[in-house]
């Protein structure tokens, strides 16, 4: 249950503004990917055209090709909603739906489609998801309150299991520990770490020790100037980026000589 | 060796202050002076009360600008300001409820007033009460029953058409021109008399349905020119306010933009939305004019919005003061007025309450 995505010459666009140049990526299924580099650089809007959410933003578009095992995701016809179904996503602030319960909020994916569920699957999906985020323990106790009553990082953890309660094939996490304590972020990383054995998993993150962590492989994105497009600077194993980068530019941001 | 310090008795922090007990004195004393200087130029508890309160507000900030400095003279005199300010927008409000309270409640309390309609109660029957001092016949049924058939109707014209308006120009219209001009003239309507928009329904249905056409539904249909205008803006603000996370949490789940909207977008706003409502309906209930020309005045029972002239509380009002039942005596006309004004108000308080009450029903739950 995961599939790999192989990139080709994207670039992206806010109406006349390019703001990612020529993306050549291939994410192996599988695997942690981390997407690292300054702020402006494209990289969040880079992670963004991988389920399409992109295009919500008025005036934004994509040339290019993004292929899902073989699918080319903005070939015509294609819905972005069997796109996005299959290709999930943590966004950087915890964003639980107010008016559910924790409960339905896990369920949110089912619920908001109005597919049917017997109640004894739906309990059995929302106990897996939860267990799957390490949720389960905490709020098993308390499912019909609000989820806005957790704390931060337990709101971010139960933003996963709601995307992972949809069975995507690739996760996608916006910077998922930014808003987070040193703790809360642990108990992410770790979640990651499980997550890679059923699904691939993009993370971007301004943490070089995290993407250092978490991730398989790492891509350096960069920007040669305010107005310029981000580019793909290097994309190798994690360890290559941090000990041995073949460009000058990522062993300078790596490094902390930056800027 | 470190000893502890004692608190001293007097702080040096608190000198050049006054004492707490100030404002009562000069409160006292103000009041003291106010009543001697009203008794050489004639007394009334008005001038008193007036003249207590400057002589109160003038003292207040002279004994601040000499004991505490400046900075607190300048902080009491924009207190007495903001207060007075506030004694004066209260005052008209606090005198109408006072005067519908008093003029309304003998009326209120009559027995039959909400339970009977004007039918049969002729000038014979008000001069015949007035003569034997026996209660006022006649009630307010058959308008209370109208008011509230027509702003039903209203509502139930206006909310789909409101609500969708506002969904639209937030979800889908990504600002184009055409939203620019439904906006446009969403506020040109805002702005139109009520007395154009009860033409407008009465000319429209003479149009369709013959010249003289007065019911109920051409009020309703009036009434929903001023409403539609109130629930778009206020559902507009409402949706707005929704963070934009919670869709692109939606739609990253794989639901698509209308399920969003209607399953997470409008339950986040619902409270805001249902109070705005609430509030649009207490707006219109009031209005008179357009309900003149739109569904005439009756004095019997009209359940059918379809068909008839039909009576509403704020036309009863208008007729019993402008036509008493009884031209040689008026007082049983003016105190069912009064009545009817005050049950009015007490409506309107009743919507705005449910609208308190709905909001905070539909609110976002929180708690751990």
């Amino acid at each position: 249950m995961s599939k790999r995505i192989d990139v080709s010459d994207l670039n992206v666009y806010y109406g006349d503004f390019r703001a990612v140049e020529d993306v050549n990526i291939t994410i192996e299924a599988k695997s942690v990917t981390a997407f690292i580099g300054p702020s402006g650089c494209g990289k969040s809007t880079f992670l963004r055209t991988l389920n399409r959410m992109h295009e919500v933003i008025p005036g934004a578009r994509v040339e290019g090709k993004v292929l899902l095992d073989g699918d080319n995701l903005y070939a015509d016809g294609v819905d972005p909603v069997t796109v996005r179904s299959q290709i999930g996503m943590v966004f950087q602030r915890p964003n639980p739906f107010p008016t559910m319960s924790i409960r339905d909020n896990v369920l949110a994916g089912v619920k908001l489609n109005s597919r049917r569920m017997p109640k004894s699957d739906a309990e059995a999906l929302v106990e897996k998801s939860l267990r799957g985020a390490n949720l389960w323990n905490e709020v098993k106790d308390r499912l019909e309150k609000p989820g806005s009553g957790l704390s931060g990082g337990q709101q971010q953890r139960l933003c996963i299991a709601r995307a992972i309660a949809v069975s995507p094939e690739v996760i996608l996490m916006d910077e998922p520990c930014s808003a987070l304590d040193p703790i809360s972020t642990l108990a992410i990383e770790d979640l990651i770490n499980e997550l890679k054995d059923e699904y691939t998993v993009v993370i971007v993150t301004h943490n070089m020790q995290q993407a250092a962590r978490v991730s398989d492989k790492t891509a350096f994105f960069n920007i040669a100037g305010t107005g310029k497009p981000g580019k793909l600077i290097e994309f190798a194993e994690t360890a290559t980026i941090f000990n041995n980068p073949s460009q000058k530019s990522t062993e300078d941001y790596v490094s902390g000589r930056f800027g | 060796m470190a000893t502890l310090m004692t608190e001293r008795k007097r702080s040096a922090l608190t000198r050049g202050r006054l004492p707490r007990y100030t404002p009562y004195v000069i409160a006292a004393a103000a009041i003291v002076i106010a009543a001697a200087l009203m008794s050489l130029i004639g007394f009334n508890v008005f001038g008193w009360a007036v003249l207590s309160a400057v002589l109160f507000a003038a003292g207040n900030v002279i004994s601040a600008a000499v004991v505490e400095g400046r900075r607190k003279a300048t902080d009491k005199f924009a207190t007495s300001l903001v207060v007075g300010a506030f004694l004066i927008a209260l005052l008209p409000l606090v005198s109408v409820i006072w005067t519908v309270l008093v003029n309304g409640v003998p009326g209120l309390l009559n027995p039959g007033f909400l339970s009977s309609s004007m039918n049969g109660v002729t000038g014979a029957v008000d001069n015949a009460s007035v003569k034997d001092g026996t209660p006022v016949m006649g009630g307010v049924y058959h308008a209370l029953v109208g008011s509230v058939l027509i702003t039903l109707w209203a509502t139930i014209i206006s909310v789909p058409v409101g609500l969708l308006t506002a969904i639209y120009l937030v979800e889908y219209s990504a600002d184009n021109k055409f939203s620019k001009v439904i906006t446009f003239l969403v506020d040109v309507m805002t702005g139109i008399p009520s007395i154009v928009a009860g033409l407008f329904a009465a000319a429209f249905f003479a149009m369709i349905l013959g010249p003289g056409t007065k019911t109920g539904f051409v009020a309703a249909v009036a009434l929903s020119v001023l409403m539609i205008p109130v629930v778009v803006r206020s559902s507009e603000e409402m949706l707005k306010i929704v963070p934009n996370e919670l869709r692109e949490a939606a739609y990253a789940l794989g639901v698509r933009k209308w399920r969003t909207i209607v399953k997470v977008v409008i339950p986040t706003a619902i409270s805001g939305i249902a109070s705005g409502v609430t509030l649009a309906i207490a707006r219109v209930i009031g209005e008179t004019a357009p309900l003149l020309v739109t569904a005439g005045f009756a004095s019997s029972i009209n359940m059918n919005v379809f068909a008839g002239w039909m009576s509403s509380l704020p036309t009863f009002i208008y007729t019993q003061i402008m036509t008493p039942t009884s031209p040689s005596n008026a007082d049983p006309s003016t105190q069912r007025a009064w009545a009817a004004a005050l049950l009015l108000i007490i409506l309107v308080m009743l919507l705005n309450l449910g609208a308190r009450l709905v909001a905070s029903l539909f609110a976002p739950k929180t708690g751990r």
